[in-house]
């Protein structure tokens, strides 16, 4: 696969930077000429990626997120986030629909929102070292990049 | 993200603008608990009309406010979501629980 462009972005774990990373990513794609529901799936899957990282692997501190943003041939979009926080104990479990560890101000949906909007979805995690989710996702192609 | 409160005749109307993220989930999942409290509607619609991104965040919210209003009696629906949101909604299954109308 060709990588045609990338970016890659870092920021503290503070929630007011949720709406920051979604947003640079939105505007990433433009360039691929994405329609507005592909936007809008993207934004999702930035903001549920990231907001895991502030809520889960940084429960008690303000860490590092790593963001990278590749664009391959054929309009393919991936998108890794990566912290290095606490990292998941049970992966099978995290993604399973309804199941939190964050209380009832979660609704323990994201990986299943994450999971019905990507082509593939990766979670690799070690305790006490972090994580990285890397998500997958096949673009219509309106317009051909030179 | 705002929330604008309106009661009247045992009718609570919340209106939520701006985006519904975890960020803005924070500042207003009180406020709408506290008022649910308060006024013990019989019905509690969610106005979504001015909600232009919404992720997993807004339907914790939902869901909570859902419980709170059915434990007491009342009913709950959500209604003018914008194209996004139901997306998320859609995607997580909700309507199957809440009643959820898209904008017109």
């Amino acid at each position: 696969m060709k990588e045609i462009n990338k970016m890659k972005l870092e920021f503290p774990s503070n929630s007011v930077n949720e709406r920051f990373a979604r947003s640079a990513v939105a505007g990433f794609i433009s360039q691929l000429d994405p329609t507005l529901e592909e936007v809008g799936d993207i934004k999702t899957l930035v903001s549920e990626a990231v907001t895991n990282c502030i809520v889960h692997a940084y429960p008690n501190e303000i860490g590092r997120i790593l963001l990278k943003v590749s664009i391959y041939e054929k309009n393919l979009v991936e998108i890794i986030v990566r912290d290095y926080g606490k990292g998941i104990e049970d992966i099978e479990k995290a993604r399973e629909p309804m199941f939190t560890t964050g209380g009832d101000e979660r609704s323990g949906m994201g990986f299943t929102i994450m999971e019905s909007f990507t082509d593939s979805l990766k979670v690799k995690s070690t305790p006490g070292k972090g994580t990285t989710v890397s998500m997958k996702v096949k673009l219509s192609q309106r317009v051909r990049l030179r | 993200m705002k929330a604008v409160f309106t009661y009247d005749n045992n009718r609570l109307t919340i209106a939520l603008s701006g985006e519904l993220d975890h960020h803005g989930a924070r500042d207003i999942m009180d406020k709408i608990m506290n008022k649910i409290d308060d006024t013990l509607p019989r019905d509690c619609h969610i106005d979504m009309g001015k909600v232009s991104f919404m992720d997993s965040s807004g339907i914790a919210i939902v869901l909570k406010a859902y419980k709170k209003v059915n434990a007491i009696g009342g009913r709950l629906w959500v209604e003018n979501v914008q194209k996004q949101p139901m997306h998320v909604f859609d995607a997580a299954g909700i309507d199957r629980i809440i009643g959820i109308s898209a904008t017109v």
